[in-house]
């Protein structure tokens, strides 16, 4: 039997770039150039991993996008990925997590799956709660953030993992079919080869569109979203403070600094 | 007054400082309640802390399923209180964990979610978060605009302010729903006795110029002279010279101290999405060309060897 593992990602701006805001408060993708979010390479990789480790198994990669999301798809099936999952509808734009997490839990169920995988976090959100609220939607288990992956006994086996918390590092085991996401320490992300960005280029990318997963489009989008942004102004940048040369006395004079800062 | 619900995060007995100061920033909103879970005999001084800090209620579950299992049984009790008492607001401390537990917390209640607030205040519809977006250069407020608002708050937002109230507890017990990874095991982080670095006000970090794991030495020498807890930045950690849980950036701890002191640290957007609400900010580099410099309240251009040491001395003879 085939393992079928969906992989999470999401195009996000260069965080290289003026990352801002536009007129309606969404995030502006126009200014920047976007990308394949670097943490989800590492939840490809890891897709890519287990693939390899079974005896049959397929990597889908779903994304929730515009347009030029497609360029995130296209890295992830250069990686190795074996074809994609593309939702794009004007209506989405806007959307929160919590209506990301719907248009996403509906691709994933059309697609098929027995195990999804995310990346910690999303380098422009950052906030990490994805692959939690794709566990409650679609009522998986959850083994998050996980520095170590592996899945043993085919589709109807188990997923493992260790959880390397703030108190203390905790081995997983959950059924599948399961959610995980996998943070920066689970293993270095391959470069794609020529060989496999040529192949990518004939690899199935199916477009999905909101009437496809069966959603209205008010319940996604700005108007759709259970929180409203008020205001997004920019932080007037650091200006930048006194700067010495160190000639043998750089060590006192940061002790003076920082006595009159009261810190000492 | 609108009865908040905030979840208390605690460590052996121990009610962890961020769990405090949303004590504090909850009194800003309405009514504080606490929700202690899996303290087990420690519950009574967890809850008595509480109510220090200005919990009026403090709902006690206590049961094995907090251990056993990931996230859910959380999720399973603060939203079962969450609607048994009709709150106005559930806060939890924006951890990697507090996160998932919130978001799963949120979706039950049919509510929105705000995550990684840095300040909170009420509005006309109710609770207004502050966020600080893209490596800190945006300041963002929201609110939720559907159901009880569930907000995740960063550590440091707020200074504790002890705030007497009753306290009352009230046991609470939870219909566990399961379905959630079970935890095999669980080997608890050998403590350094250096504050969390999270919590600490000031953070000592070493990056690539520090050379070796030898070379931190200097480092913690500094930093436990200042009472300060020490990061590492992501080439550090990548090098294998100093743990990830001590990793500072976007794909490590997001610390926001009094004082952050960056030493052999060029500075790299990653590295300052994770540091660049530190009140002040110091850094010790070779290169004067570093980009850290651009942000700093003071810079030396040196070699740490040499500058940390010398800093270290002066501040024992003080």
């Amino acid at each position: 039997m085939t393992l079928k593992i969906a992989v999470c990602v999401k195009y996000v701006p260069d965080a290289t770039g003026d990352r801002g805001f536009a007129d309606d408060l969404t995030v502006d993708r126009d200014d920047v150039d976007g990308l394949l979010s670097e943490l989800d390479e590492y939840a490809v990789e890891q897709a890519l991993r287990i693939s390899e480790e079974a005896d049959d198994a397929e990597v889908t990669v779903v994304t929730v996008g515009p347009d030029d999301a497609k360029d995130a798809l296209r890295k992830a099936l250069s990686m190795g990925a074996d074809k994609a999952v593309h939702v794009n509808d004007d209506s989405i734009h806007g959307s929160d997590v919590i209506g990301t997490s719907a248009i996403l839990a509906k691709a994933l169920e059309k697609t098929g799956f027995d195990l999804i995988v995310c990346g910690m976090a999303s380098t422009d959100g950052t906030m990490g709660v994805l692959p939690a609220l794709l566990a409650e939607r679609l009522n998986l288990p959850q083994a998050t953030l996980l520095s170590e992956v592996s899945v043993e006994g085919g589709p109807t086996g188990t997923v493992k993992g260790r959880r390397d918390g703030d108190a203390a590092s905790e081995q997983l085991e959950a059924p599948l079919p399961a959610v995980v996401s996998v943070t920066d320490q689970s293993g270095e992300a391959r470069y794609p080869s020529f060989k496999g960005i040529m192949a990518a280029k004939k690899k199935p990318v199916e477009e999905l569109d909101l009437d496809d997963l069966g959603i209205d489009a008010d319940e996604v989008g700005l108007a759709g979203s259970w929180t409203l942004v008020e205001s997004a102004d920019a932080r007037p940048a650091r200006t930048q403070g006194t700067i010495v040369t160190d000639e043998g006395d750089g060590g006192k004079q940061l002790a003076a600094f920082l006595s009159a800062q009261k810190f000492i | 007054m609108a009865e908040i619900l905030v979840l208390v995060d605690h460590a052996d007995g121990a009610v962890r400082k961020p769990a405090l100061e949303l004590l504090t920033l909850a009194r800003r909103i309405g009514e504080p309640s606490a929700v202690v879970l899996g303290a087990g005999e420690a519950a009574a001084s967890v809850a008595a802390k509480a109510g220090e800090y200005g919990a009026a209620t403090v709902y006690v579950v206590d049961g094995p399923e907090f251990d056993e299992q990931l996230v859910v049984p959380k999720v399973d009790a603060l939203t079962q209180i969450a609607k048994d008492k009709g709150v106005a607001a559930v806060l939890v401390t924006s951890s990697g964990e507090g996160k998932e537990v919130a978001a799963r917390v949120a979706l039950r209640l049919g509510s929105g979610l705000i995550t990684d607030a840095v300040e909170l205040e009420a509005g006309a519809n109710g609770p207004v978060a502050t966020q600080s977006v893209f490596a800190a250069s945006y300041q963002v407020k929201s609110a939720v605009s559907h159901g009880v608002p569930v907000i995740t708050v960063k550590p440091n937002s707020a200074a504790p302010e002890a705030a007497p109230a009753a306290g009352a507890v009230e046991n609470a017990s939870v219909a566990f729903t399961g379905n959630a990874a079970k935890v095999v095991s669980r080997t608890p982080r050998v403590s350094t006795g250096r504050p969390e670095l999270t919590e600490s006000a000031i953070v000592v970090s070493g990056g690539r110029g520090v050379g070796a794991a030898e070379g931190f030495a200097v480092v913690e020498k500094l930093a436990d002279s200042l009472g300060a807890a020490v990061g590492a930045s992501r080439a550090a950690v990548d090098a294998g010279w100093y743990p990830h849980s001590n990793q500072v950036g976007q794909t490590g701890k997001q610390v926001s101290p009094q004082l952050y002191v960056a030493a052999g640290i060029s500075g790299a957007i990653q590295h300052r999405a994770g540091m660049q609400t530190s009140k002040t900010i110091v850094a010790v580099n070779k290169d004067a060309e570093a980009p850290i410099f651009d942000l700093v309240d003071y810079g030396v251009v040196g070699d740490l060897f040499e500058v940390l040491p010398q800093l270290t001395d002066e501040i024992g003879a003080r």
